[in-house]
């Protein structure tokens, strides 16, 4: 038995579902939000390059270069936003976002 | 045979550890099970041939944004047992609500492999007397894709200096030095010659 296509494509599934669950139970600990949006990422992630592999076609791992810098970006930018929220309100629960609003 | 057994060992390490990270009671537990499920789908980008994905993936995910999420974990001091309390309340929710996306998406994932374009393919494109991963990449990548390729780095520029512009803080009472006004000052501002009558003060 051999891996096939289907099996990276259901781990990336499985993978992404687990970050929006994550995301749900998680809805106040905005760094367990951050992690999870890093999660599903990587899954999409892993979806390009399974396909990129089965088509032997480059394109979609350049693609998932693109996708890894944007979610790097995205994390520094995250975690920035947090440290200063923190430093601002004494905490990090997302009910207290409100305040940031206008 | 062995490439079969490594991809079930690191998806089912992947799954895994994802799992516990947004499961676990303590984020630092759960950004450690973040470096796991990364270093571990490094390992499938291998197994899919993908080396420098794999490579970027170790190096920029474990290297510098679970470090960085570390990092802030652990600076702020935070009450994270009290940001926990509606995990149960969410949990049957969530967990069928994720359990149909899980469902409905490896179906479709399933169709796409066995009736797409990717079908006709049994092998990743991994063996062979191909050109290495790196040099495949770099022949596309700083080709057709050179302006994805420089946007790729303003968006990273972007990101740094926002990083930079929203922490960084003045605290007012501590003086800076201020170049200009150092440059700016001649002996005309800074110096005046008094004269002085014997016994009387200087105002000053």
């Amino acid at each position: 038995m051999t891996v096939s296509l289907t099996h990276y494509l259901v781990v990336a599934a499985i993978l992404f579902t687990i970050g929006v669950f994550g995301i749900f139970v998680n809805r106040k600990n905005i760094i367990v939000i951050l992690m999870s949006i890093e999660l599903i990422l990587l899954a999409v992630n892993i979806n390009l390059v399974a396909f990129s592999a089965y088509l032997h076609d480059i394109t979609g791992q350049v693609f998932a270069m693109f996708v890894l810098t944007v979610a790097a970006a995205e994390a520094a930018v995250g975690l920035a936003i947090l440290v200063t929220f923190f430093r601002n309100r004494g905490g990090i629960s997302v009910d207290d976002a409100g305040v940031m609003k206008g | 045979m062995v490439q079969t057994i490594a991809f079930y060992v690191m998806a089912a390490a992947t799954l895994g550890a994802a799992l516990a990270v947004v499961s676990a009671k303590n984020p630092v537990h759960s950004v450690l099970f973040l470096i796991t499920a990364f270093f571990s789908s490094a390992g499938l980008f291998v197994l899919l041939g993908a080396e420098f994905l794999a490579m970027l993936l170790v190096v920029v995910y474990v290297g510098a944004v679970a470090v960085l999420f570390l990092f802030v974990v652990m600076m702020l001091d935070v009450d994270f047992a009290a940001l926990r309390g509606e995990f149960a309340r969410y949990l049957p929710l969530g967990g069928f609500i994720a359990l149909i996306l899980a469902i409905e998406m490896a179906l479709i994932a399933a169709s796409v492999a066995t009736k797409g374009a990717a079908a006709a393919n049994k092998l990743p494109s991994a063996s062979g007397d191909a050109p290495s991963n790196i040099e495949a990449i770099g022949a596309v990548l700083y080709t057709d894709y050179a302006y994805f390729f420089q946007a790729a780095g303003m968006v990273l520029l972007v990101a740094m200096i926002g990083a930079i512009v929203l922490t960084l803080r003045h605290k007012s009472h501590v003086r800076r030095q201020n170049i200009g006004d150092q440059i700016a000052r001649t002996p005309e501002a800074g110096m005046e010659v008094v004269q002085i009558k014997p016994g009387a003060g200087v105002e000053l």
